[in-house]
């Protein structure tokens, strides 16, 4: 690992502050994704600001019914807190089918939502990767890519975003908040992460500068009748091939709500808008899941070893959709 | 260089250290408390699970000074005073170990997933989320244990060793 100066940050003042007459800096959380990615060479910072000491550790109500998440919550103090536990039931289930529960409680809702990508030639020093060494080409087109994505990619990188809580997330309409010395800036999280494009290494819309300060969600009552189904290799402690977070809301036979998102498959946290569109307003019945899953799949691109996931993201929708109609949420 | 104080199993000692220095370098190198273990020095086996206010962590991804002026605990200090801990014991009369390599992750592990049960936190296998009295069935107890690899497969002795103390 290459040598960095340390320094721990007391407040949000001091941090961004930090962070602005730094270049190289960088913020730790947990340490889970940079530690690991400096041990490897990908990640190398000057400077490491830890944060792990700044007062962003409440999960509270809003006055509104919403709820606001501090950035340095730590994952599974979130995954079981009653009032995500009750409303959110999804966010909960996605963070609990996240890493181990050591990891978890190690790993911060800001980290989480930057944790880098898992794609073999983006640890791989010796491979070329565009979003390591931009314009050194992607070895996993072509490559192992059983991992990889069949949504949202580009030529130029095929890499999956690897969170589940940010994909439980992006079905809530969460909202990002974050600072920087130039002041505060609240952003959506459905455009906070940028697809691949030509760019594949920079991979959100936050500056180097700025530190996620906070997660809201807003009031949302078809949520507490949600899932997180993570479909993987092994039943537990690995990432996921194709997940699906779901909040459904049915009356009189009808789709009344709906909320959808992908895991796995895409360059992001992939909110299924399209699948969303067939559904609102039609009848909450196979024909229908099948119909909406095919539509949010249509634009999907197999690669050599993950075409399966187009048929596999499908089956998974229809099959969480068809629990919460028969069985409810998770709650 | 940074000082920091290591407070572990009870006993504080300052050590200098460069910031790269992982928290499991620095328990074993630096404090010579080689009961934790390296197995994969990337999160993915919990060999490395040492205990952090009563929290479990895998420690190889831990920065040391990052944990200055927290309270650690290693399989060291798991023992009482001359008597094993509980689940020591257990591990032993049920075969919760081959090597013995994986066993003192197991066993941190172990310990902070009973607190974490104890204190109402569900599982991914939890069937009702909200309920905060979950029975810690063998289905529980594998999914809370699954960041402990077990190279040697000696996981039937240590889900029975974890029930028993669990039901005790
Ligand atoms: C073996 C293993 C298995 C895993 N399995 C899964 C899985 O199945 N599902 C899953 O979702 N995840 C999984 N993870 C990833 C894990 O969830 C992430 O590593 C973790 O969430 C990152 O959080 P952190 O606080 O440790 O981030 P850090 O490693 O501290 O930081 C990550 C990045 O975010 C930046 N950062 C952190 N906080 C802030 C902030 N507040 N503002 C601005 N920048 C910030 C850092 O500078 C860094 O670039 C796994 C990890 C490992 C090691
Ligand atoms: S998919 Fe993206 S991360 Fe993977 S090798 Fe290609 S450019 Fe790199
Ligand atoms: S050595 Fe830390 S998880 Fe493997
Ligand atoms: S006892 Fe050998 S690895 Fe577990």
């Amino acid at each position: 690992m290459k040598t960095f100066a340390y320094l721990s940050a007391p407040d949000v003042p001091s941090a961004v502050r930090a962070i602005s007459t730094e270049p190289g800096a960088k913020f730790l959380g947990g340490g889970t994704n940079l530690v690991d990615l400096m041990r490897e060479g990908v990640e190398a910072p000057d400077t490491v600001i830890d944060i792990t000491r700044l007062p962003l550790t409440g999960v509270e109500e809003l006055p509104d019914g919403g709820v606001r998440i501090g950035a340095l919550v730590r994952n599974s103090h979130l995954a079981a807190n009653q009032l995500i536990r009750s409303r959110y039931p999804l966010l909960s289930q996605a963070i609990l089918t996240g890493a181990s529960a050591q990891l978890r409680n190690m790993a911060t809702v800001g980290g989480n939502l930057l944790q880098r990508t898992r794609c073999l030639y983006f640890y791989d020093s010796a491979a070329a990767c565009n979003k390591r060494e931009p314009g050194s080409g992607c070895d996993a087109i072509g490559g192992f890519n059983r991992g990889n994505a069949i949504l949202g990619a580009s030529e130029s990188c095929i890499a999956t975003h690897p969170s589940d809580m940010a994909v439980a997330l992006v079905a809530l309409d969460a909202v990002v908040e974050v600072e920087s010395v130039r002041g505060t800036r609240r952003i959506p999280l459905v455009d906070f992460h940028r697809l691949p494009g030509t760019t594949p290494q920079v991979e959100t819309v936050l500056e180097a500068d700025e530190l996620i300060t906070a997660v809201e969600l807003p009031p949302l009552p078809l949520a507490a009748t949600s899932r997180y189904r993570k479909v993987r290799d092994r039943a537990s402690y690995a990432f996921a091939l194709v997940s699906v977070a779901a909040a459904l809301e049915v009356e009189g036979g009808v789709v009344t709500g709906v909320r959808i998102a992908l895991g796995g498959v895409a360059t992001k946290p992939w909110r299924a808008h399209e699948a969303e569109r067939v559904l609102l307003g039609a009848p909450a019945t196979d024909e229908s899941f099948r119909r909406a899953a095919e539509a949010e799949l249509a634009p999907a691109v197999g690669r050599s070893q993950n075409e399966f996931k187009i048929e596999l993201a499908q089956r998974a929708i229809v099959a969480t959709l068809r629990t919460l109609l028969t069985e409810g949420g998770a709650a | 260089m940074v000082d920091i104080r290591m407070r572990v199993n009870g006993v504080e000692e300052k050590v200098d250290l460069s910031p790269q220095v992982s928290l499991l370098d620095a328990l074993r190198g630096e404090l010579g408390l080689t009961g934790t273990k390296k197995g994969c020095d990337q999160g993915a086996c919990g060999a490395c699970t040492v205990l952090v206010d009563g929290e479990r962590i895998n420690s190889c991804l831990a920065l040391a000074v990052q944990y200055d002026d927290r309270d650690i605990t290693t399989v060291e200090g798991l023992a009482g005073e001359g008597e094993a801990h509980p689940l020591q014991k257990a591990f032993i009369r049920n075969d919760g170990l081959q090597c013995g390599y994986c066993t003192s992750g197991q066993l941190c592990s172990a310990v902070g997933m009973l607190a974490e049960h104890e204190a109402g936190a569900p599982s991914a296998v939890t069937e009702h989320l909200c309920a905060t009295d979950v029975e810690l069935s063998e289905d529980e107890i594998r999914e809370r244990m699954s960041g402990n690899l077990c190279r040697c497969g000696a996981y039937n002795g240590i889900v029975a060793s974890i029930k028993e103390v669990a039901a005790s």
